[in-house]
């Protein structure tokens, strides 16, 4: 079996064109596993942790691009003003595999239990794919396709991820049994955006993969307009409507029972989620705008 | 003075009751220790088991040729190719060392393989076909009692009935409260998996280094089937990773040895994390209907118990498990009136076997529900109704044993209550990590409850049912480089728990040495018994205490000989500064006396006990141990997600040997019982595991812990070695039934299911229900099954 550990991304790519059979590997936390458990028996592995291109965090205006070999420990650090997906980041297993993993890793493996991919979604980010051949961006939604299956092709490496940073409060949230080290029953991002005057919310584990709840988002952006809480945010939300956006965001759900939990129970909790994440969205920014006034 | 405020003199090893540092801490805590799974010799081989899928089916053939033919393969084996012995088990030889026509779960050993490496002998246990035809498979446990149920066991699927009756059964009662409750399996989930390496030996016989809780019953099972005397099957013990009962019944052992010694190679077998959760027995799943009656002034009249324990596939130890449930059904009360039927069946799911607890876990869950359901009944404080009734020195149990030795329930009970509450800061102004679900930012503290419960339980000490339980230990003096040092030799296994470090200190209190060296456990000596049943502080401490004592009378004779030949001492012989003194007279110097070194070996055995008769009448246990917890939670009511705040135990151990040692058991033994409430459960589906990986088998982590205060109740118990009960279930027992009494309060709905989930908590799913009670098993009388058929 070969190890690759090629220091620029361009080297990295000849790589993964001449050696498809090589695996590539960035922290190692999903993939690691999969090869302990004998799921997986790769021909070789491809480490991407140390390209420079993948390490990189970077602002031009508004537009956020995070490197696909970022681990979660240091987007806690670097990021902080990107709520939700500080917030999805500090959910991630423990310190240890805060340090090791990456969103990266998440994008590649594709579970609909991927902490970040909610995020990822509720911010309408894109994925930035390469190969030797050339870069291309596709919308969160075309990359990821199914349960654990994604549109990366053999010879293509994930760069980055890229999103404009919304005008507004944002949340994750992750429902499990247990208080660290779990997988999601059900995890739902919140992200306000002032500007477009749009609510989104993306769901994880209720589905096959990431689900948006357009309905919901569409309903959430009408009440708020006639309460007329995007113009002034200390205006009240009623809630009946608030309780029907927590209805309209379940019934976007797709859940199964499993041995981590019911669709039932899952149903209920992104209820009880877009709700609340809703009301705190809310909170938030009203709480600016009058700390804005004072 | 706190008990846990007694600790060592600096730079003096402990002695009996002062707290001190654990022999194996630091190697542990530095990785430098051990395990089984490290084990390693030149040239060893690895063995890989392959396992049915089906839990019931006919095995019509193996074949083990492809895997032969891989690389680096050495031997496989099958049940054709057994050379002596085909069947084990702890007290009766059921389980088959390979499945032979048939399996009876998933998980069962079929083959074995050894090769060159651990990855190829797994890789040949892959390619080895086995040929199945599937049966039907019972994989409930009421469903086992039906009389068109097929038979698991050649035995029919009735493992044990026991019946006890007290007094008059048929009592009126004021006031009645019935129930149901369910309690999911448990796994020991011990962090070192199953592990050993046997050895092939020049004299034909086989050296077994092994993971395992009691190296005497392992040698016993062994030796028949492999074909040698027991002197010739030699065990030593390996680095033990926990064991919490699923290191009692034998788990690669007899397949290593008998791979090294087809091989003449030393064969190593190591489970991974998913096999081990096939490798071992469980804690067994229950069944309890419970009616209690009382009086409307809260004294108890009546308990109806009936309840019902799924054994799975072989019998393991659960004949004294259901003992032990049915004796401790009604908890620590005296209750005049019983009726209790405790049956445990066999069905095509995983065995269950020894856990912590051994019965009184699920027992205990039902029992203080049942308690705090009559207090609501009766409008009565729920510790206070306990308190009326609660057993002490002198009271009745319902198998008519009266208690001659310690009891001090009420004061253990009286103490949980008086211990220290955590804060109460109002769930908006802390942080957000410490709510309900905190860790994944869930909530704000948006209709969070606080709820708080107790739970009063107690168990047995040792071996019970007329076991002749013993132990025993070697002891020498002599002179070092450095002077005294006591040696001690006891194939009493620590299984983590602290024992030797027990054993060090009864040494130093006895022999007045500093310097305690403990020889490796192995059956070079005699059996000690298990570590198990909370007994080897009493027990192997009882033996070593006892050669102690031995040694110290022969140094005594020593010293009068050679100081004072035919004159009259000035005192009683005592033991200081390392001189014999008689009376305050120095008569010799220890250091001077060991040539030639002293040595004694001693047995100890604990009082007899008895059987039950037919009426479920006798007296069955040695001794009792009563622990109380007391436990406040928080849930989020919209989620059904919790926050333990904190865990509040009182232990009634006769005497703290360690007092440090006391208050980690209590805090592990919280752990794994707040574990039961909440998490930890082997999900079955048509008797697979669902969940073999601690990916989805959650087990509380340091965020799911909270604080645990504890208090130590030394009341000492007459006729044990300085007093001492057992120290390692009494939290486990309590833990789980105290966790579950404060989610009921703090939701006020029923959960008469144990791990409680969230759909529980906001009620997706309601309380459990039964058509009614289980029926009865046709068949005589209390005695272990495998006696009577
Ligand atoms: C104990 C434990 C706890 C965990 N807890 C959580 C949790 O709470 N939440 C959660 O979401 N996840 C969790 N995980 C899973 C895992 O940590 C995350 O999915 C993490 O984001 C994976 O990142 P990685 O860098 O380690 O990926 P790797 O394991 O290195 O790779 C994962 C997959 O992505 C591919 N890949 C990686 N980088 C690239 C790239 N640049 N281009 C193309 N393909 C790539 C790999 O080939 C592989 O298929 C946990 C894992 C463990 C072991």
């Amino acid at each position: 079996m070969q190890f690759f550990r090629p220091s620029s991304l361009r080297e990295a790519l000849e790589i993964r064109a001449a050696h498809p059979e090589a695996m590539p590997i960035a922290g190692g936390t999903d993939l690691m596993v999969e090869v302990n458990f004998g799921r997986r028996r790769p021909g070789g592995f491809l480490d991407v942790s140390r390209l420079p291109e993948l390490r990189e965090i970077r602002r031009e205006g508004r537009t956020v691009r995070l490197g696909a070999g970022v681990p979660y420990a240091r987007i806690i650090r670097e990021l902080p003003g990107q709520v939700a997906l500080t917030q999805a980041a500090r959910t991630v297993g423990s310190p240890q595999i805060r340090t090791r993993g990456t969103v990266g890793g998440n994008l590649g493996t594709g579970s609909p239990a991927g902490d970040a991919l909610p995020v990822l979604a509720a911010y309408d980010a894109r994925v930035v794919l390469a190969s030797a051949t050339g870069t291309r961006t596709l919308p969160w939604h075309d990359f990821l396709l199914g349960p654990k299956r994604t549109a990366l092709a053999p010879d293509e490496l994930i760069v980055a991820t890229e999103w404009e940073a919304a005008d507004g409060p944002g949340s994750f949230s992750k429902v499990g049994t247990r208080n660290a080290m779990v997988i999601a029953i059900a995890g739902l991002s919140l992200q306000l955006d002032g500007a477009a005057r749009r609510v989104r919310v993306a769901l994880g584990s209720v589905g096959p993969t990431i689900l948006r709840a357009p309905e919901a988002e569409a309903f959430g952006a009408g009440v708020l307009d006639e309460a007329g809480a995007w113009s002034d945010p200390r205006a009240r939300v009623p809630e009946d409507a608030m309780a029907r956006f927590g209805e309209l965001v379940a019934e976007a759900a797709r859940p199964i029972d499993d041995v981590r939990g019911t669709a039932a129970y899952r149903r209920h909790a992104c209820r009880v989620l877009a709700r609340r994440a809703l009301a705190w969205a809310l909170d938030d920014r009203r709480a600016a705008a009058m700390e804005a006034a004072s | 003075m706190p008990v846990t405020d007694r600790i060592a003199e600096a730079g003096k090893g402990a002695i009996v009751g002062v707290s001190a540092p654990r022999v194996d801490g630091t190697p542990k805590v530095l990785g430098e220790f051990a395990y089984g799974s490290d084990l390693w010799v030149e040239g060893m081989l690895h063995g890989a088991t392959v396992r049915s899928p089906h839990p019931s089916a006919r095995v019509r053939h193996v074949d083990v040729s492809g895997a032969l033919a891989m690389p680096g393969v050495r031997h496989a084996m099958t049940a054709a190719d057994l050379p002596a012995g085909r069947r084990y088990g702890l007290d009766y030889a059921d389980q088959p060392v390979l499945a032979e026509d048939v399996v009876r779960y998933a998980g069962e050993p079929v083959a074995i393989v050894a090769a060159d490496s651990a990855e190829e002998a797994r890789a040949a246990a892959a390619a080895v076909r086995v040929d199945y035809e599937v049966l039907p498979a019972v994989t409930d446990m009421e469903a086992a009692l039906r009389p068109d149920a097929p038979p698991v066991s050649e035995r029919g699927n009735v493992l044990r009935h026991v019946r006890i009756e007290h007094g008059d059964p048929e009592a009126e009662a004021d006031v009645w409260v019935e129930g149901y409750y369910e309690v999911g399996m448990q796994d020991q989930a011990p962090l070192g998996p199953e592990a050993g390496l046997a050895i092939p030996a020049a004299d034909g016989g086989v050296d077994l280094y092994v993971s395992t809780q009691w190296l005497h019953s392992d040698q016993k099972q062994i030796a028949p089937c492999v074909g040698l005397p027991e002197s010739k099957v030699r065990l030593h013990l390996a680095g033990v990773g926990g064991a919490f009962g699923a290191r009692e019944d034998v788990h690669m052992h007899i397949h290593a040895c008998l791979l090294a010694l087809a091989t003449g190679r030393p064969v190593k077998m190591t489970y991974g994390r998913e096999e081990s959760f096939f490798g071992h027995v469980h804690r067994h799943p229950a069944r309890i209907w419970v009616r209690t009656g009382a009086r409307r002034d809260g004294m108890l009249v009546n308990c109806r118990v009936r309840l019902l324990l799924d054994g799975g596939a072989y019998t393991s130890s659960s004949p004294a498990v259901v003992l032990n449930a049915s004796t401790f059904a009604p908890g620590p009360y005296e209750v005049p009136n019983a009726l209790i039927e405790g049956t445990c069946v066999y069905t095509n799911n995983p065995p269950a076997g020894a856990m912590r607890g051994f019965g009184a876990v699920q027992v205990c869950v039902a029992h203080e529900a049942q308690m705090d359901r009559l207090a609501a009944a009766l409008d009565m404080d729920p510790v206070e109704l306990r308190l009326k009734n609660v057993l002490h020195t002198g009271s009745v149990l319902p198998t008519g044993q009266v208690i001659h030795g310690s009891a001090p329930a009420r004061e253990v009970l009286e103490r949980c209550v008086a211990l220290p509450m955590p804060s109460d800061l109002p769930a908006a102004f802390r942080d957000r990590v410490t709510l309900p679900g905190g860790a994944g930012n869930v909530g704000r503290g948006e209709h969070v409850r606080r709820g708080v419960g107790y739970a009063l339980g107690y168990k047995n000490i040792a071996y019970s049912e007329g076991y002749d339980d013993s132990s025993e230990a070697r002891v020498r003096l002599e002179r070092g480089p450095h002077g005294v040092v006591a040696t001690v030799h006891s194939a009493a296994v620590e299984v983590g728990q602290g024992l030797q470090t027990v054993l060090a200190q009864i040494v130093r209190t006895e022999l007045g040495v500093d310097e305690v060296v403990q020889m490796g456990a192995d059956t070079e000596v005699g059996s000690a018994g298990s570590t198990s049943a909370s007994r080897q502080t009493v027990m192997a401490g009882g033996a070593v205490a006892a050669a102690c004592s031995r040694v110290r009378e022969h140094l005594f004779a020593r010293a009068a000989a050679r100081s004072h030949a035919g004159a009259t001492l000035a005192g009683p012989l005592r033991l200081a500064d390392g001189r014999v003194f008689a009376g305050d007279v120095a008569i010799g110097v220890v250091a001077d006396l060991l040539d030639p070194p002293l040595e004694a070996t001693e047995v100890y055995r604990h009082r007899p006990t008895a059987r039950l008769d037919g009426r479920g009448q006798g007296d069955p246990h040695v001794m009792f141990a009563f622990g109380a917890m007391r436990a406040v939670v928080e849930v989020d009511l919209d989620l059904g997600l919790v926050r333990v705040v904190q865990l509040g135990g009182v232990q009634d151990v006769g005497k703290a040997l360690n007092p440090r040692g006391v208050e980690g058991q209590i805090e592990g033994g919280a752990a794994q019982g707040l574990g039961l409430a909440l998490l930890e459960e082997i999900q079955l589906r048509d008797g697979k595991i669902a969940n073999a990986s601690f990916t989805d088998y959650l087990l509380p982590t340091i965020l799911d812990m909270p604080p645990v205060v504890s208090a130590i109740v030394e009341e000492p118990e007459p006729g044990s070695p300085y007093g001492a009960k057992g120290v390692g279930e009494g939290a486990t027992i309590v833990a789980t039934a105290a966790v579950a009494a404060a989610l009921r309060d703090a939701t006020g709905r029923e959960l008469s299911r144990v791990p409680v989930t969230p759909d529980d908590l906001v009620g997706i799913s309601g309380p459990r229900t039964s058509a009614g009670p289980a029926p009865i098993p046709d068949v005589p009388g209390p005695r272990p099954v495998y006696e009577y058929r």
